[in-house]
């Protein structure tokens, strides 16, 4: 929604000039098409800087952890609920957060619309509403927007934002009945041995780039277990196996935690379709502990508390 | 010069058919995008293509290559005497690579084959290899050969070039080597002056479409520590993620770690591309890291490119402007802007 961008120009002007936040963080416009840049800001002059259209995909909260300023923030439903995920882990404090809550209709894909134009180069995409226009040399395409969507955005049902101090336009109307899982259930169909094939085929052309692992906002480990080296948990070259542990353990960090924000599957360079995994960590939380993670920041993920009576016997 | 016209059928067969005097590497595409593949006989290459995923650089110099082995059993005669992993450096071709990716070659080896050092490993699998390259009709908006001392075109590093003539393809020798391999590859037959003029066009036109806008000539005149101290680099490395996907894409990004391996009674010695992005970057035994913040380790990768590298070789700057870092930074960190406030700092 590229019209938003004039209205969190003015509030992070606001906000800046009269003193309740000392920075504010969003995007501005990226050098090539379909990319946007996460920039912070200070000076009230330079909120021309900010802006937002449908293809701000790397989630902000990144930006959080452990600053000590007074923040504003841009945060869409996904990014807001990986907000509240980071004051439940203490890694910032409500406090210092002043939320600019934006109702999101779902981030584009720029690798579906690749794929559309053949992998061809864009050079240009304008907003049209709900469509958009793409072109390079030799070609101008009009797509609607609904049909470009990432994966998460398509099934996404908290599109606003569940923790803010101000939206920039009315809550839009989440979807309904969007069936999110049925991908993994598929996966859950197959056997041991074809699902092993399945996962190891997946993730044939990582390089070990750790690009997923560090758009995530869940991750913020000082030091990753992939990157310990006293013991050395996992072998640094790009042994299949060693590949495997670095996905099947970074998922499972993320177990009760991921939002599906999409960042992983977003920045890969080679491609790679790691929410496969943390999906269905995720259909696991919400089916035995009924809980979708970031939702409400009173409450504890369901892997970090211990009541008596649990109705889980396996924990007493 | 030999110049050879085919079609693309006869192209990938006479490819085909090299496979006893060359191991061939040509790019293949792979769900979305093009990656370099050994060839075979059941997936043809595909040359419609603006440029590879990755670069060729893992051909000649592996993301993990096993130097040395050994054995831990202590019954052993040979308990722990490291030997020199076997390699295999017979012939090798990479085909369709472009000239940006050559030339990176050419920007790394001051690094791998100097006057004080000799990597064996690198030098052996440069010089066992051909490169068959294919000139560039459409740069890409995002790529700055021509900044950086190349061109869609450049010949100067590839041992053959291919002109894709949209019907043909026309293939020339460039160097001994490259004449040698056009002498094993059967088929096509001799290029007519038309084909030859038509090339040269083609040439000509992508040279002019192809960017020079990147600035990078007052670099060497910079005094480091000003750039090192410049009030920018916090801003240029905020969005930054420290993931490895600029670094590992880049055709001359060159550092590596080295690390022991052991399975059983067998031990490696690995090394592996190591990334400035990375928190284990130059971390030291003691626990300190000089590079311990994001800004910094953003700076250091920048720095070598433009600056160090710049000073140390006398020859350009470490980048061969493929902009490849410029498409795929998830977080849209773009060197040309990078070049142009550090150029004009």
């Amino acid at each position: 929604m590229i019209k938003y961008t004039a209205i969190i120009r003015e509030t992070a002007k606001r906000l800046l000039k009269d003193g309740t936040i000392d920075v504010f963080i969003g995007y501005k416009k990226g050098t090539v098409p379909m990319m946007n840049e996460p920039v912070v800001i200070s000076d009230p002059d330079k909120t021309d800087l900010l802006y937002w259209d449908d293809f701000c995909g790397q989630n902000l909260c990144n930006y959080l952890t452990k600053r000590k300023e007074r923040i504003g923030i841009v945060a869409n439903g996904c990014n807001s609920r990986n907000i509240v995920t980071h004051i439940t882990e203490n890694q910032i404090s409500r406090e210092q957060l002043y939320i600019v809550g934006i109702p999101c209709a779902g981030v584009i894909d720029h690798r579906a619309v690749l794929r559309a134009v053949g992998n061809k180069e864009v050079l240009d995409v304008q907003d049209a509403g709900d469509k958009f226009t793409v072109s390079g040399n030799g070609f101008s395409e009009i797509f609607e927007k609904t049909k470009f969507l990432r994966g998460n955005c398509a099934a996404c049902a908290h599109r606003n934002p569940v923790i803010y101090d101000e939206m920039v336009a009315d809550f839009i109307k989440e979807q309904e009945g969007v069936e999110a899982f049925e991908d993994i259930k598929k996966i859950e169909a197959m056997d041991s041995e074809k699902k092993s094939g399945f996962f190891t085929k997946m993730i044939e052309r990582c390089l070990r780039c750790y690009a997923c692992r560090n758009s995530c906002p869940l991750c913020y480990c000082p030091t990753c277990f992939v990157d310990e080296s006293r013991p050395q948990w996992v072998g640094k070259s790009i042994d299949p196996i060693d590949t495997m542990t670095f996905h099947i353990m970074r998922a499972y960090h993320c177990a009760g935690r991921c939002t599906d924000c999409g960042a992983c599957e977003r920045v890969c360079p080679v491609g790679i379709p790691m929410r496969q995994f943390t999906k269905k960590l995720n259909k696991d939380a919400l089916e035995y502990f009924s809980w979708e993670a970031g939702l409400n920041p009173d409450a504890r993920p369901p892997l970090d508390v211990y009541k008596p009576d649990d109705y889980n016997g396996f924990v007493k | 010069m030999t110049n050879i016209i085919f079609t693309e059928d006869e192209w990938t067969k006479a490819l085909q058919g090299i496979s006893d005097s060359y191991k061939v590497f040509a790019p293949v595409k792979d769900g979305d995008f093009h990656t370099f593949k050994p060839m075979n006989a059941t997936k043809a290459p595909d040359f419609d293509f603006q440029n590879t995923r990755l670069s060729a650089k893992a051909l000649i110099y592996p993301q993990s290559e096993r130097m040395f082995e050994y054995s831990v059993d202590e019954r052993a005669s040979d308990a722990s005497i490291v030997r020199e992993t076997p390699k295999d450096y017979s012939p090798k071709a990479i085909v369709g690579i472009r000239p940006c990716d050559a030339h990176g070659f050419s920007i790394v080896r001051p690094n791998f084959d100097n006057q004080e050092y000799r990597d064996p490993w690198w030098v052996q699998s440069f010089e066992s290899t051909v490169l068959v390259g294919l000139g560039c009709n459409q740069p890409c908006s995002t790529c700055f050969c021509a900044s950086v001392g190349g061109g869609p075109f450049n010949k100067d590093v590839l041992d053959v070039l291919i002109y894709d003539l949209g019907a043909n393809f026309m293939v020339t020798g460039l160097t001994e080597k490259g004449e040698t391999f056009l002498t094993k590859v059967k088929g096509g037959k001799a290029a007519d002056d038309e084909s030859i003029k038509q090339a040269e066009a083609l040439a000509t036109e992508a040279a002019k479409m192809s960017k020079a806008d990147v600035p990078t000539d007052k670099l060497r005149d910079k005094v480091i520590n000003d750039l090192f101290a410049a009030p920018f680099w916090q801003d240029v490395g905020f969005a930054c993620l420290n993931c490895g996907t600029c670094t590992y894409l880049c055709p001359t990004c060159w550092c590596f770690d080295i690390q022991d391996e052991v399975l059983g009674k067998q031990g490696d010695r690995i090394r592996n591309w190591d990334s400035c992005m990375f928190p284990l970057f130059t971390l030291h035994g003691s626990g300190h890291n000089p590079r311990d913040q994001k800004f910094q380790r953003v700076r250091q990768r920048f720095m070598h490119k433009l600056k160090y590298y710049v000073d140390k070789y006398q020859d350009g700057v470490q980048c061969s402007g493929c902009g490849r870092c410029v498409r795929y930074c998830p977080v849209n960190i773009d060197i040309r802007q990078v070049a142009e406030l550090m150029n004009n700092y």
